[in-house]
């Protein structure tokens, strides 16, 4: 039973994971190519999920829902790269946090004038919702799985893209030498614009993934922003590979760490004491995870220079 | 005369006569409002020597604000439950006293400071900004989990704690003591700036290899002032949870951080009086248009981007000029 009960938490810490990877490698690609640090990227993730619950409440349809969420986060992150963002490229990260986070207010105040201060629900449609049996005789949610099964084969199609396609070329030459790929003939302004759209569209999609397992609301992309820092952080910036490994690591890490320390403390403390010490110790994990990253790694398992 | 003296003057006297009018005129709301400034610009000043001064873009310093509101409301409910806070290897008792808990808050956050600090300190430029964020919002997740004192929902202290010789439910006589401690920070942190280790800070902001070069460690300049900006912020904390006597995780927020940060912002970066400026114009603009709107929020993101993108000085740059490259 208890086999069981961690081979599951274990897959939901790779869901959370998952999840985690498509944030971070927004933030990680539009670091290592313009070179911005850009707190709204929470914003876009927001976006997807009204977009999400905004369709398929309108629709009935979670597929058209998914597809929303990616054209509407990809329109906001185009738009507000061509009104405020490009304006940030040759600035100091001060301005940037600055005016990123003036973006967030805009945003936040702005979906709850259009949406109210209510939250939203997304409902996995029927063909997702239940269980399924897994190998060894463990149930699983369809939905949770599927995400993964997403997840996954969103990151291939990254890593291909990155890896094999001309538009993957010019984004790794444009993080080496943005003047040089400049010299070539390649139209920057419209890579960066691109690149923005991409990694705003992966922040939507997760929005509206996540969105069917907790509630759409105004504030729900900034601690998964916090998050997707951290898994930067560990991983390395400017890395999709650091920006995967690491979310694994902080998904694991988080989910794990919920589950089995108030079990560990329990081993050695009276249960109530054990479960608040586990809570409150769990809930700081990831970031001792990080600490320990950052006192033998300074630049991320996988980051080449610390900038 | 230069202009920047002059509306520093300016901005002290205005800062004071307001509550002092509102007193007179019975007006213990506006009084209050001016407390919050002058305690949003306590915190503002301290974050300032950390971003003006070294340069370190900490975004973060949500923590030490909290962790001096909770230096303040763990003594106090200590105090007001006459339970005391350890019994081993001797006791301690809380303490309803403002000074030792000013003094409580300061050390207490001068030494998350030093800790938080080494480690971020080891990273520099977007990976400190994040660093300092996460640990922030690791202090926020913990404030939640644990229990013992309100965990998520805070807690309330019933009366403000005491300050011998003055009545400090008094909204003026609170007020002063805030403007006093204001006062100081200010002598302080312009002290600080003009002192060879100021002055130090500044050339290892501009270029790091130059202040290597004349032999000195960046590291500990950096940390030193990390130090120092955290022990601020943590007495603006303390300050805060007095005015409010309620302390909640929100304190450690990352809102938080990001408005100490919009306070400094406002006002203009490495002046020393910028964040008071910028705290005061945050009131004012909190107060007009938080009546104008319920989403004042969104009035207050645009003036912000406005000043990020076209008057980077903030209103010290607009009014003062630019800043002085020499002493």
């Amino acid at each position: 039973m208890s086999t069981i009960l961690l081979i599951e938490q274990t897959l939901n810490g790779l869901q959370f994971g998952v999840m985690l990877f498509l944030m971070a490698a927004g933030l990680t690609l539009i670091f290592g190519v313009m070179g911005l640090i850009n707190l709204a990227h929470g914003s876009l993730y927001m976006v997807g999920a009204f977009a999400a619950a905004g369709v398929a409440a309108w629709t009935g349809s979670f597929l058209l829902a998914l597809a929303a969420s990616l054209i509407a986060a990809a329109l906001a992150g185009v738009i507000v790269e061509m009104l405020v963002i490009r304006r940030l490229y040759d600035r100091d990260h001060l301005d940037q946090v600055l005016a990123t986070f003036a973006l967030i207010l805009i945003f936040s105040e702005g979906t709850r004038w259009v949406f109210g201060s209510f939250p939203l629900f997304l409902d996995t449609p029927d063909w997702l919702s239940g269980t399924v049996m897994l190998p060894f005789g463990i149930e699983y949610s369809r939905y949770r799985l599927a995400i993964i099964l997403v997840g996954l084969a969103v990151a291939a199609g990254l890593f291909w893209m990155i890896a094999r396609t001309r538009i993957g070329i010019r984004i790794r030459a444009g993080e080496n030498d943005r003047e040089m790929i400049g010299a070539l003939g390649v139209n920057i302004s419209r890579l960066y614009t691109l690149v923005f759209a991409l990694g705003a569209a992966l922040a939507g999609f997760a929005g509206a993934l996540i969105g069917a397992i907790q509630t759409v609301q105004v504030g729900m992309g900034e601690p998964v922003l916090i998050l997707a820092f951290v898994v930067i952080v560990i991983g390395g910036i400017g890395s999709i590979k650091g920006a995967f490994i690491g979310a694994i690591l902080v998904g694991l890490t988080d989910t794990l760490g919920r589950f089995l320390l108030p079990v560990l403390f329990g081993l050695v403390m009276e249960p109530s004491a054990a479960t608040t010490v586990g809570a409150s110790l769990a809930s700081m994990a990831i970031y001792i995870l990080m600490a320990g990253v950052l006192l033998f790694r300074p630049q991320g398992l996988f980051g080449a220079r610390a900038t | 005369m230069r202009r920047e003296p002059i509306l520093n003057a300016v901005l002290m006297v205005l800062l004071l006569a307001v509550p002092l009018w509102a007193h007179l005129t019975d007006e213990p709301f506006t009084i209050t409002l001016a407390t919050r400034a002058v305690i949003f610009a306590i915190a503002g000043v301290g974050l300032n020597v950390a971003l003006g001064l070294g340069g370190l873009v900490s975004l973060g310093h949500a923590l030490f604000f909290g962790v001096g509101g909770y230096a303040m409301g763990i003594l106090a409910f200590h105090a007001q439950t006459y339970a005391p806070l350890i019994d081993w290897p001797m006791t301690i008792e809380g303490t309803k006293s403002m000074p030792v808990i000013w003094l409580v808050a300061v050390v207490a956050s001068a030494i998350a400071a030093l800790g938080i600090g080494a480690l971020s300190l080891r990273t520099t430029g977007v990976y400190f900004i994040m660093i300092t964020l996460a640990f922030a919002q690791m202090f926020y997740f913990f404030a939640i989990s644990w229990p013992a004192y309100g965990g998520e929902d805070g807690m309330s202290i019933y009366v403000r704690n005491g300050f011998p010789g003055l009545n400090t439910m008094d909204p003026i006589q609170f007020f002063g003591l805030c403007y006093g401690l204001l006062l100081l920070v200010l002598f302080i942190v312009w002290r600080i700036a003009r002192s060879p280790f100021g002055l130090m800070l500044g050339a290892a902001r501009q270029s790091q290899a130059r202040a290597q070069a004349l032999g000195q460690v960046p590291y500990r300049l950096y940390l030193t002032a990390f130090v120092i900006s955290g022990a601020i912020t943590g007495l603006a904390g303390a300050l805060f949870a007095d005015l409010n006597r309620f302390v909640s995780p929100t304190m450690f927020s990352w809102q938080t951080s990001g408005e100490i940060m919009v306070f400094v912002i406002l006002g203009g970066v490495g002046r020393v009086f910028g964040p008071v400026a910028g705290a005061a114009l945050f009131i004012v603009l909190e107060h007009s248009l938080g009546g104008l709107s319920e989403f004042w929020h969104i009035y207050l993101g645009a003036i912000l981007l406005g000043v990020v993108l076209f008057a980077r000085g903030g209103l010290y740059g607009l009014l003062a000029g630019r800043e002085r490259a020499h002493d």
